[in-house]
């Protein structure tokens, strides 16, 4: 055996072609599972894409390096769920790319904080978080007032997430750029929000979200980003997808 | 090289060796140890074993199970239970107790204290303070000047269905925004800017007749002929110096001009039963509570002497820590370079780091 293997080093291209087979056969293992992604995520009720104006905060998300410091993942462990809720299902991020499930925790996690606090905190805390918890060191993100969302190429993104899966229709890609305004405008209410919760679902925040309504500020998509994480799946009626079957209830000790 | 066939033996141990060859240099093939060799076949066949009881292969429609069934999710749910379990002597008469037995119950009140305390700072100090002390625009929890009620009842509501917080059931009342609906003229809204603030201070001592009347035709509908406020639309009192925006002239201006609105989200959803409940005892007994349960009693019944200032415990708790860090100090630059004691001293403000993490919201 070990003479044959002689054969092996004293000749590259067999021994380039042992080698190419070796690793497609362990690629082979570990990618095959996933070409089937329905095998590694379960769907779940509710999940949907962002709104124009949410993947728009999602960017500002990333543009400001958020995830260096914040998680957005609820582990399946006792203290996590007590303090965040609900673990976290791979379903939740199945529409965000990259994922912002992150591995450091500066802050504290991010992926239920929606609807837990009110706008005017959310604003305020951005543009100066020592204002509302005194021991933050959290920088200071008070420009984002000042910004113009960039929803002028929205569209453009969400055709490009389309093509990796995100489910947008054409009609959502048409009017990205009236959705994104309508969500947080509310001079032309009455025009196109309409149209956006049709396209998007009853369920969205659609109001001012900066307490400007001036302008659709990079504020506003923020917010209304952060005010969407983890509101998608209603856990009271969801409990039969869980993978164990069962829903883990939130402890109250 | 080696030939093949006839294995190459070094010459000066008579130990074989691996053939391979490089300027003159050659390997030893001296064989594993033969435990080594044991232990590492023994490993592999152990191994298997996790194969079968642990989700282990990945198959195309998933992966194997396993036949212990093991996942974290049946993990965390028997973490949960110990839990449960421990808080099951109370949690069982928690559930089925009103209030009213709550309060009269020491072990239950405690219960609930505790579980409320652990619960309000990890989802209420963020707006309302630590100790419930709140911030503009975020009430104060620890006194007695309430905008929606201050019974156990009342405060169960907003914590369950918030205020303005989009839930069906939520509390919601709008004031006018009297200045930028041009409902009053900017020189009205300083009339009775006036008289407001001559309510609780001097200073809107020079208010006249006209914002007195402003206030009865604009104002009094929901605080009140005499401004002491309404809880049925969370109007503030006016005639107190508690102001939740702040009490000088400008930010009174600029409240009647643009009205506020504050929102409380409903917990309903986010919180289940229990700690709602618990949350409701905590906050009623933060020193403000009304009705059954209210501790304003008990502390009139204490001797004035006899009330300590409620921020002295924190103080004291400080001074102790300082006092322990500094000695701990100390204790390191008396025994010039001791490296034990060096440890005690990181692990403090590691702790201290630990609890500002689970603080910084």
């Amino acid at each position: 055996m070990l003479h044959h293997h002689a054969k092996l080093e004293r000749n590259s291209i067999l021994m380039l072609l042992f080698v190419i087979v070796t690793v497609l056969i362990g690629g082979i293992v570990e990618i095959i599972p996933l070409f089937r992604s329905e095998t590694v995520i379960e769907p779940v009720e509710g999940v949907r894409p962002y709104t124009p104006l949410e993947l728009a905060g999602f960017n500002i998300y990333i543009r400001e390096g958020c995830y260096n410091c914040h998680s957005q993942q609820i582990r399946p462990l006792r203290d996590e769920v007590a303090r965040y809720g609900h673990y976290s299902l791979a379903a939740e991020s199945m529409y965000d790319h990259p994922f912002q499930w992150g591995s450091k925790r500066t802050g504290p996690d991010l992926a239920r904080v929606g609807g837990r606090y009110s706008d005017d905190w959310h604003v305020a805390h951005l543009a100066d978080p020592r204002s509302v918890v005194p021991e933050s060191i959290m920088p200071t993100y008070s420009f984002l007032m000042n910004n113009q969302a960039e929803l002028n190429d929205i569209g453009e993104h969400m055709a490009v997430l389309k093509m990796i899966g995100v489910p947008y229709t054409d009609e959502q890609i048409e009017n990205a750029y009236a959705d994104g305004m309508a969500q947080a405008h509310t001079e032309d209410l009455d025009e196109n929000v309409g149209g956006l919760l049709e396209r998007y679902g009853d369920t969205i925040n659609a109001r001012v979200f900066d307490g400007n309504p001036s302008m659709v500020s990079e504020m506003d998509a923020l917010v209304a980003y952060l005010q969407v994480l983890g509101t998608m799946v209603d856990f009271s009626a969801a409990q039969s997808v869980e993978p164990a079957g069962e829903v883990a209830t939130e402890s109250s000790e | 090289m080696s030939d093949q066939h006839n294995k190459d033996i070094d010459h000066i141990t008579g130990v074989e060796t691996t053939g391979h060859e490089w300027d003159g240099l050659k390997e030893l093939n001296n064989p594993a140890p033969r435990w080594w060799v044991w232990v590492w076949i023994a490993t592999i066949i152990w191994s298997i074993g996790y194969w079968v009881i642990y989700p282990a292969w990945p198959t195309l429609s998933g992966n194997t199970k396993g036949t212990l069934g093991y996942s974290q999710y049946t993990e965390l749910e028997a973490s949960q239970a110990e839990i449960l379990a421990r808080q099951d002597q109370y949690l069982s008469s928690f559930e089925q107790a009103s209030y009213d037995q709550i309060a009269n119950d020491e072990e239950l009140n405690a219960f609930a204290y505790a579980g409320g305390n652990a619960l309000f700072k990890n989802n209420c100090a963020t707006c309302h303070g630590a100790g419930g002390q709140g911030a503009v625009g975020y009430p104060n929890l620890t006194d007695d000047d309430w905008l929606w009620g201050g019974e156990l009842a009342d405060i169960e509501q907003t914590i369950r269905y918030g205020i303005r917080s989009g839930h069906d059931e939520a509390r919601i009342s709008q004031m006018p925004a009297f200045g930028r609906d041009e409902l009053l003229e900017k020189e009205e809204i300083e009339s009775v800017v006036g008289y407001v603030l001559s309510l609780s201070s001097d200073e809107g001592a020079d208010a006249s007749s006209e914002g007195a009347e402003i206030f009865a035709n604009n104002c009094a509908s929901c605080h009140g002929e005499d401004a002491k406020g309404g809880r049925d639309f969370g109007a503030p009192n006016l005639s107190d110096a508690i102001w939740l925006y702040g009490g000088d002239r400008e930010t009174v201006y600029e409240t009647v001009y643009n009205s506020r609105s504050g929102i409380m989200p409903n917990w309903e959803g986010k919180l289940d039963e229990n700690a709602i409940r618990q949350l409701t005892v905590y906050v009623h007994g933060l020193g403000g509570g009304e009705g059954v349960g209210a501790v304003v009693e008990e502390v009139a019944e204490i001797a004035p002497d006899v009330i300590e200032d409620p921020m002295s415990d924190a103080i004291e708790a400080v001074e102790n820590v300082v006092e322990e860090v500094s000695e701990e100090v100390s204790e390191v630059t008396d025994s010039s370079v001791d490296a034990s004691a060096e440890p005690s001293v990181e692990e403090g403000v590691e702790e201290e780091a630990v609890e500002d993490d689970t603080t910084t919201e």
